[in-house]
């Protein structure tokens, strides 16, 4: 898929929102790091919720960086390299409190864990079983609706 | 949408329609002269009439991809006859393929995406080589390609062979062997009362009659490419001495050319820089790598491009030594991103400056063709002259002798074989169904000189009735798509004429839950029912 402006947003949204979300469902309540009662499920999300809103910041940086390439595309390894900006970033936002609803901050294990899961399990999905639900995604840049 | 208005019912299974007058069953002057036709007119000239909802006239990878597009969107087998003269889809376009050096082992051109035999593009080639390889690194390795890809390695392309047997599978899913019908289609005609007659040319002693009409609401045609293109000094020289063997074009068999100079030192001439020139280059000097042949080859430029062109930062194609690069014959925006957009908003000229700055004449920058060059420049055995032709004639000891006009002034190459890998577009006219639809059908042509089609390939000016005539493929270049030529095109143009006729509840429309369904009966191979 190469995408376009509209169709990253849309494209971010819908993965970090329903895959994201769906496997954080799934692997909260095995993840390192917090103690006998477990990694809450408010810390999963609102981590989340910082990937999917700081993620729209991206889309726009990558955007722009797509500028100068002549073909307007933007390779498979980028999609996937770029977890480790964003990863970077969304510790530095929870780490300084601005996560909603983390006050006394996140086990690193945890994080890393919950992390790098969700951004493989959404960058698998999106390259490959996102076609085929959205037949049309691919020629639309990513645009769902 | 209004409703659609099919032809009046005609006997089922498409028995043909007994003609009133005992006719031969061929096509008359007044049919020939008249461009809407009644049923009596054809039944008065003894042509049988079968009916059936919907033609595609070509037979070939664009029918083929429609007919699955439509299939899966729950269209019966029976609701549509493809109509053309190979026995399988990929007949023309293998042939073609292995005249210009890609036989089926060897990767064609588009990527893992690109897949006609199925709609969705998942999995993907590369992943169905993955897990079709009976070796670890042969299981790493298309996958590890496609992840890196194009940064670290060249594009994945998967191998002709694999393309051809996805697509025989989908063919025997789909039950396309039951919707083809051969011949040759001699022209579309619109009926009176609406729809269309697609005159079909049967093989000689397979029918009645000499010509048999299919009577239908819808028509589509995918009929590839007029002819072969060759540059006018070389069709000269041909026509003039007569001699087909030393100056050959890509897209013809040319075999005889690297099996001579095999057994004897020579020297040849490639004319074009485009991908089938590579190709050619690639054979040459495969031939000298691995088969002791000692050619030397001299590389003919009209426009030699000696760096990255374009004055915008932001729109400039990567370049070198005489060669414009991109991974496909479009940048890969042109498919599906931002390109793809721009070029449905822009007006007709602006989509032909467009079109003519993303496309032209390019090649992929695969590694294996940059080291055999640069190999072949070190070595002086390839060599590249930039020019005009201005002739070109016999020369002594059987050579042909190139006459070029260069900066530094006139340069004659004599040369033992000559190949010219410069085209294979010719123009729309020259196809017989095509012109006719231009002359006869209300069809017209868009800025490129092409078949003007709206952004659903609906072929503008010649609805007929609630009947409508579709195109895909080379002859609709110049319209909202760029990528029409290809299959990833071929694809998208399948999906877009779908979703018009789903808006005329022709077939359903291919919904996600539709499309999932599906998509599972593609995976575990089951027949798409009839
Ligand atoms: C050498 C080469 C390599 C290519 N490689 C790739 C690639 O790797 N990837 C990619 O995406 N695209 C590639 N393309 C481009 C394109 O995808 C193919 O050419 C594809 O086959 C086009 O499909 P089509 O249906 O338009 O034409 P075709 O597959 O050629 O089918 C047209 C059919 O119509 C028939 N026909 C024409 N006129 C009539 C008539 N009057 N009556 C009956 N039948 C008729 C012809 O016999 C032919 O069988 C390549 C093209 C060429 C030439």
């Amino acid at each position: 898929m190469t995408p376009t402006l509209f169709g990253r947003i849309q494209t971010r949204i819908f993965l970090v929102a329903v895959v994201g979300s769906l496997w954080t469902l799934l692997i909260t309540p095995v993840l390192p790091g917090g103690g006998d009662d477990g990694v809450p499920y408010a810390m999963t999300f609102s981590i989340l919720l910082v990937v999917g809103v700081a993620g729209i910041v991206w889309e726009f940086v990558y955007h722009a960086l797509q500028q100068f390439r002549w073909e307007k595309d933007w390779p498979t390894l980028l999609s996937l390299v770029t977890g480790i900006n964003e990863g970077l970033l969304a510790w530095l936002i929870v780490a300084a409190g601005f996560a909603p609803g983390i006050d006394d901050g996140v086990p690193l294990a945890a994080f890393l864990v919950h992390f790098i899961t969700t951004w493989l399990v959404i960058f698998l999905y999106a390259n490959g079983p996102m076609r085929v639900p959205f037949l049309r995604w691919r020629y639309r840049g990513g645009r769902l609706v | 949408m209004s409703q659609q208005q099919p032809p009046p019912p005609a006997p089922p299974g498409g028995t043909p329609a007994a003609g009133s007058a005992p006719a031969a069953g061929d096509l008359t002057d007044q049919l020939i002269a008249t461009s809407i036709w009644t049923d009596e007119m054809v039944a008065g000239a003894g042509i049988p009439i079968i009916d059936v909802p919907l033609t595609s006239v070509g037979g070939g990878i664009g029918s083929f991809v429609l007919a699955d597009v439509l299939r899966i969107a729950g269209m019966p087998a029976g609701s549509m006859r493809a109509l053309g003269q190979a026995d399988r889809p990929w007949d023309t376009y293998a042939y073609l393929a292995s005249v210009s050096q890609i036989p089926e082992p060897e990767r064609l051109r588009s990527d893992a995406g690109s897949t006609p035999d199925n709609i969705w593009g998942f999995p993907s080639f590369a992943v169905r080589e993955a897990f079709g390889a009976r070796s670890l690194t042969g299981f790493i390795a298309p996958l590890f390609q496609v992840l890196v890809e194009p940064i670290l390695t060249d594009y994945y392309t998967p191998p002709a062979g694999h393309v051809y047997s996805g697509m025989q599978r989908e063919a025997d899913r789909i039950g396309w062997w039951n919707m083809v019908d051969k011949g040759q289609v001699r022209m579309i005609r619109r009926r009176a009362g609406g729809g269309y007659f697609t005159i079909l040319t049967p093989p000689a002693g397979t029918s009645a009659t000499k010509r048999v009409a299919y009577r239908s609401l819808h028509v589509h045609t995918a009929v590839g490419y007029p002819g072969v293109r060759f540059l006018r000094d070389l069709q000269e020289y041909r026509e003039k001495h007569q001699d087909f063997t030393r100056v050959v074009n890509a897209y013809e068999p040319h075999e005889h050319v690297y099996q001579e100079l095999r057994k004897r030192p020579g020297t040849v001439v490639v004319r074009g820089s485009g991908i089938v020139g590579s190709r050619i280059l690639q054979r040459l000097i495969d031939d000298r790598e691995h088969h002791g042949a000692q050619t030397t080859i001299i590389h003919l430029f009209r426009n030699f491009v000696d760096g990255p062109q374009g004055k915008s930062i932001f729109m400039r194609r990567p370049g070198a030594d005489g060669f414009a690069y991109q991974g496909f014959n479009f940048p890969k925006a042109a498919w599906g991103g931002q390109l793809k957009n721009r070029l449905e908003r822009s007006g007709p000229e602006e989509r032909k400056e467009l079109i003519a700055q993303m496309g032209g004449t390019n090649t992929p920058k695969r590694k294996l063709w940059q080291q055999q060059l640069a190999k072949g420049r070190r070595e002086g055995y390839y060599r590249t002259h930039v020019g005009t032709v201005t002739e070109v004639y016999p020369g002594d000891d059987g050579t042909v002798v190139t006459r070029i006009d260069t900066a530094d002034g006139v340069l004659e190459v004599a040369a033992n074989y000559i190949v010219d890998a410069t085209g294979l577009q010719a123009d729309i006219g020259e196809h017989r169904v095509l012109n006719d639809l231009l002359e006869h059908g209300g069809a017209g042509r868009n800025a490129v000189g092409r078949l003007d089609v709206e952004p659903s390939f609906e072929v503008r000016g010649t609805r007929s009735g609630e009947g409508r005539i579709y195109a895909s493929g080379s002859s609709t270049l110049g319209g909202y798509y760029a990528g029409v030529d290809s299959f990833l095109g071929l694809q998208y143009a399948a999906l877009q004429i779908a979703d018009d006729l789903a808006s005329q509840r022709f077939v359903k429309k291919i919904g996600p839950v539709r499309s999932t369904l599906q998509w599972w009966k593609w995976a575990f191979n089951r027949k798409v029912s009839s």
